[in-house]
């Protein structure tokens, strides 16, 4: 078995929030098959909070872990502090990824991110954090390399 | 208790007990050195001639013409290293397959640094290569082919015989890694038409830390390394007798029950590729249906990972392998199946089972009652299988 932590362990084998949400609010895909993760994550929001999230994730075992505990960690949070969690907090929620897979299968929070836009330009809203804290794109373009 | 079924033959075997009792005596009281000039060197020499006999009668070859190694990569490293520096005065090309095993491959690529060329030859879909391919691939300067005998990923079965025939006389050296399929197929290397050969004993149920290289009488080959007269100073360092006896051991089992083991290992093959390729949709075999190893059945289970796949069928007591990006250290994609044609997201999903003698139909049953779910699972949670569904829908 790869070396990951109990958490990792936890969320791949009872993954929270799988599925897909068909009238989404927003929607956000991040990952090319070539690396080998993908991730789409849907969210639903109401009163400016993260009412509801899925997701569905093509991945190793990380990447799957990654996207139930992103999911975990923003549902019922406003879109702020969604937008506040990164990839590596989530990291340190799992106890900590393997080195030579954390950039490839910790796409969790890029993935909502792009949800949160997708969301945002949709509804003509600004919600501050959304552009300053932009992820560099060369980032999921090289994230299968270490 | 979990019921445990153990598919993963290519990683590692269990030793067979008569290797173990083989072996024994020579981690006690049979510690001498093969080179030593009393009694207790003459044991340990005895047992080192007897097993260079049984391993030579594995392939067809004669006993001196057999080197010890360390392993499978050390016998590959030394053949293409070793013939292709002692041959460079003749010529510095040397072809290969594109889905040769990394210690061939990284082999060739070292020697570019010293001036070589390579050419490596494509394989068809099946991970066969074309023997005419490689013909034509012959220069005057070509002083080395080496194309494996079976792909250790997917079982392939390399036309040797064919392509030794359509080399030219008096041309480059022949040699094949036969690493996955020594032990495990019959191999007479005067019928293959090879002039050196790689083998290692943990691929048939000898001991890690074992390994061989035939080469022809008359076939020039430079150490790799520097030392003293062990392996007519070809194989130079003190010899490591256990191992070695463990090696011979394994050859004569296998020599004699070579055609049991194919049939008892390819009939649970058949019945698991046939099980799969049944209840799994979207499955795909690779390599090639019927010219393949007997204890291979190695897939390619579409949409979703193969790391995963594994994570849940350990989770069941199963273990398999994957030729996945997410499965290699490097996080790459398995070059032998992106040389077959399979595109980066299929290869995503490789699934290798490889049988071993210890396995029963019962086996076979258990992981194709698990597989199915464990496939169904991750598939309900792909994002490219939902796309696919829709597409389908139109």
């Amino acid at each position: 078995m790869p070396v990951y932590s109990e958490k990792v362990m936890q969320h791949f084998m009872n993954p929270q929030n799988v599925g897909e949400i068909s009238d989404y609010d927003g929607i956000g895909e991040i990952g090319n098959p070539v690396c080998g993760d993908m991730m789409t994550f849907y969210i639903k929001v109401k009163d400016n909070r993260i009412q509801d999230v899925k997701y569905k994730t093509f991945g190793c075992g990380a990447a799957i872990a990654v996207s139930s505990m992103v999911s975990e960690m923003v549902k019922g949070k406003t879109l702020e502090e969604a937008l506040a969690v990164t990839p590596s907090m989530v990291a340190r929620e799992l106890q900590g990824l393997p080195k030579n897979k954390y950039h490839c299968s910790n796409l969790g929070a890029q993935a909502l991110r792009k949800a949160i836009r997708n969301y945002a330009v949709k509804n003509k809203i600004d919600i501050p954090g959304l552009t300053d804290q932009e992820e560099p794109e060369e980032d999921e373009e090289h994230a299968c390399e270490t | 208790m979990m019921r445990k079924v153990y598919m993963d033959h290519v990683a590692a075997m269990p030793l067979l007990p008569e290797v173990r009792e083989a072996m024994l005596p020579f981690l006690d009281e049979l510690f001498g050195n093969p080179q030593s000039l009393h009694a207790w060197g003459d044991g340990a020499r005895d047992a080192m001639e007897n097993a260079r006999e049984q391993v030579a009668a594995l392939i067809g070859g004669n006993a001196e013409e057999i080197i010890f190694t360390s392993c499978g990569t050390e016998s590959n490293n030394m053949a293409i290293k070793g013939i292709a520096r002692a041959r460079a005065d003749k010529g510095r090309h040397i072809i290969i397959s594109a889905v040769e095993h990394f210690s061939v491959m990284n082999a060739a690529r070292a020697l570019q640094k010293e001036g070589f060329e390579v050419t490596v030859v494509p394989v068809d879909e099946y991970g066969m290569v074309d023997p005419d391919e490689v013909a034509r691939s012959v220069r005057p300067d070509t002083v080395l082919v080496s194309i494996m005998h079976a792909n250790g990923e997917v079982g392939t079965i390399e036309p040797l015989a064919e392509i030794s025939r359509k080399l030219p006389k008096g041309g480059p050296v022949f040699h094949s890694d036969a690493v996955a399929s020594a032990g495990n197929i019959p191999i007479d290397v005067k019928e293959l038409g090879v002039d050196a050969l790689s083998l290692a004993g943990n691929q048939f149920y000898g001991p890690r830390g074992s390994g061989a290289l035939w080469v022809r009488r008359g076939v020039r080959i430079l150490p790799l390394m520097e030392g003293g007269i062990q392996e007519g100073g070809r194989r130079p360092g003190t010899e490591d007798v256990p191992a070695i006896v463990g090696l011979g051991k394994a050859a004569e089992l296998a020599g004699q029950n070579l055609e049991d083991r194919i049939e008892q290992l390819g009939g649970l093959r058949d019945k698991l590729i046939h099980g799969v390729l049944n209840t799994i949709e979207h499955s795909i075999l690779t390599g090639h249906p019927t010219r393949r190893l007997p204890h291979y059945a190695s897939f390619c289970l579409k949409f979703i990972e193969g790391e995963a796949i594994l994570m849940l069928l350990n989770s069941q007591g199963i273990a398999a392998a994957s030729g996945s990006a997410c499965t290699s250290r490097a996080l790459k994609a398995s070059h032998v199946l992106l040389a077959m044609g399979i595109s980066h997201e299929t290869a995503q999903g490789s699934t290798l089972f490889t049988l071993g003698l210890e396995n029963s139909e019962d086996d076979v049953d258990y992981v194709l009652e698990k597989l199915p779910a464990v496939v169904d699972r991750l598939r309900q949670m792909s994002p490219l299988y939902s796309k696919f569904l829709k597409e389908q829908r139109g």
